[in-house]
């Protein structure tokens, strides 16, 4: 840069950087909001004005993760005594609930949703990232008749709005009985998913040199010996960072799962706002689920930093 | 190439005998997963297109009768269907033009040297990861009118965002535009990075004004990158679902996935619902090939 433009560049560049920061901090406001809301005492989450210093609590965590009833006095000592200690959490924070009529301890729903929404996210992405990894090498290494058209196939149906799928789908799992369980979701989320784990495989399959297979294929492997011992390893990074926007899909996933199931299978997604219209709805409690949930993701986030671009558009653009 | 390693290959050679040849592993490695795709995707989509012609009710056990286009007449005939078709319309057009003008005004801000830019850019791409029903449940008690942040924040009083119904829609478009901006920002700052530096610099020399080199350099070049993220931001507001649905029930906010929704799974009207879905995806398929078009225009300049 010229000389000249220096003094002007940098009070520009100060200039960018408080936007940035002031930026920052609107964006992330409200997750930062739905976190400390999980950690703050009932009477303190819906004050005005807002809560901002507290002490911080895992009551709210408890609530959600056991089923109670209200009791129409504050516990008398032999209740408390009875207490276990988190229960004791809940009744210091001046609520007076039991977890049930007779006070045995009941799990709430959550912690099912929860299981469930790993089991089907979990494997609807092996899944989905095992098959698009063959069919991306498929693709990558062979001629293809009709290459381009079979890929535009495949992105296809990933356009698809869930509604309009899930309106056959519902009427053929209720003839096949596959309603409300987790092989529903699960074929589902693989059939979303693959298109996209084809599409960006394929880009990390096209990176790697094929000279490494001719190498091998000289040396006398097969050619499927060439690709679990030489290409799968070199597409590791790959394969990893497909698997965890895979993840995140069917973690996130919300109109299939609401139209799928509605108990035995039901996911975290249509759960946690089913909660909400029921009667007393505890913020701190809902809070505290959500950050569960959110959780995982904004984890993978961190993770995935370096492929986000590239995942985000279905492998079109890498940097 | 595939061939040309097979020329290579001696085909007396113990590799090329053992094992399965090439043809084998390319079918059995591709085939699968068209065919799955067919079987979950496409065949599914036949089934209901023949549901769609007639009065069909999945809560009844009436037979379906045959209706011919009875379906698709009555539904483009539909006053209340069209008001749906011009809710959607107008939430993409507010939400994307939005998620626009942030994720393009804050890329700009982001493309330069920025102490800790990296962790910076991942903190603004968080919103983008998160699901978007839950994303909705706890907007709710950030717009709640009595003790939510954005009015206190706003100085708002006790403003009515979800349950007014000529604000409603624009709330759930504001809840979009947060969490979507970053995505427009990522795709923006890969655009922008591209850029290369001595057309700045050359234009530095020229004396040009920042507004000229924004206009005539930053912009022309950024714009078929840009494109992708509306194509992509459209097609996916065109579909919304999950934040409507949860933010509101207002009528003013019944884009045309809650209608069908509601159609198929509450009012249990399946065969006109099927009929529904078969318009809404040829007007999806008829956007993208409309962005298309665009995108390859603007890639040719």
């Amino acid at each position: 840069m010229a000389a000249v433009t220096t003094s002007t560049e940098r009070s520009l560049n100060k200039l960018a950087i408080v936007g940035v920061l002031i930026v920052t901090m609107i964006f992330l406001a409200p997750i930062y909001w739905i976190a400390s809301t999980a950690f703050k005492p009932r009477n303190l989450a819906t004050t005005i004005p807002p809560t901002v210093v507290f002490q911080p609590e895992i009551s709210p965590f408890v609530k959600l993760f056991t089923k109670r009833s209200q009791l129409r006095t504050a516990p008398t000592p032999e209740q408390y005594a009875a207490a276990p200690w988190w229960e004791r959490l809940v009744f210091d924070g001046g609520e007076k609930v039991v977890r049930s009529g007779r006070g045995e301890v009941q799990w709430s729903g959550y912690p099912n949703r929860f299981m469930n929404s790993l089991i089907v996210a979990i494997t609807s992405t092996v899944l989905a990232v095992g098959m698009g990894t063959f069919t991306a090498y498929g693709f990558s290494r062979f001629k293809i008749k009709g290459e381009q058209d079979l890929l535009f196939f495949i992105l296809s149906t990933r356009m698809l709005p869930p509604v309009v799928v899930a309106i056959p789908m519902f009427l053929m799992y209720r003839v096949v009985g596959l309603n409300d369980t987790h092989w529903g979701l699960i074929i589902l989320y693989t059939a979303f998913n693959l298109s996209f784990s084809v599409w960006l495989m394929k880009g990390f399959m096209d990176e790697i040199p094929k000279e490494y297979e001719e190498a091998a294929l000289v040396d006398g492997y097969t050619r499927m010996e060439a690709f679990f011992k030489i290409v799968l390893p070199e597409a590791a990074t790959g394969i990893a960072a497909t698997a965890v926007f895979c993840f995140i899909t069917a973690w996130n996933e919300y109109a299939f799962a609401l139209i799928m199931t509605n108990r035995r299978a039901q996911t975290a997604p249509p759960f946690i706002p089913s909660q909400v219209g029921s009667g007393l709805s505890d913020w701190t409690v809902i809070a505290a689920g959500t950050f569960l949930f959110l959780l995982p993701v904004a984890i993978f986030t961190f993770l995935l930093r370096n492929h986000l671009l590239r995942g985000m558009s279905f492998g079109a653009i890498r940097k | 190439m595939a061939t040309a390693v097979m020329t290579t290959l001696d085909p007396n050679s113990r590799s090329a005998a053992r094992g399965m040849s090439d043809l084998t592993i390319r079918n059995l490695f591709i085939i699968p997963t068209i065919v799955f795709l067919i079987v979950f995707n496409i065949f599914p989509l036949i089934y209901s297109l023949g549901y769609s012609f007639t009065d069909f009710r999945a809560s009844s056990p009436a037979a379906a009768n045959f209706v011919g286009l009875q379906n698709y007449r009555e539904l483009l005939n539909d006053p209340f269907i069209w008001s749906n078709f011009a809710i959607t319309a107008k939430y993409v057009i507010v939400s994307v033009v939005g998620q626009v003008i942030v994720g393009f005004g804050v890329a700009l801000l982001l493309n330069r040297d920025i102490p800790l830019k990296g962790l910076l850019t991942t903190l603004l791409l968080l919103p983008m990861m998160l699901s978007m029903a839950v994303v909705g449940l706890f907007w709710k008690l950030l717009y709640d009118p009595s003790f939510g942040i954005i009015n206190y924040t706003l100085g708002l009083g006790s403003f009515e965002w979800l349950s007014n119904p000529d604000m409603a829609l624009y709330a759930v478009a504001i809840t979009d535009i947060w969490m979507w901006s970053p995505f427009v920002m990522l795709l923006s700052l890969a655009g922008l990075s591209a850029v290369p530096k001595h057309l700045y610099e050359a234009a530095a020399i020229d004396r040009a004004g920042s507004f000229y080199t924004f206009f005539r350099i930053t912009l022309p070049l950024v714009a078929p990158i840009l494109m992708i993220a509306i194509i992509f931001r459209t097609m996916e507001a065109f579909k919304t679902f999950d934040l409507a649905y949860i933010l509101t029930s207002q009528p003013t906010t019944e884009v045309i996935s809650i209608r069908l929704y509601k159609m198929a799974f509450q009012e249990w009207q399946t065969g006109r619902s099927c009929a529904l879905a078969y318009i809404v995806l040829i007007m999806i398929l008829a956007i993208t090939n409309i962005y298309v078009k665009y995108l390859n225009k603007v890639k040719e300049r």
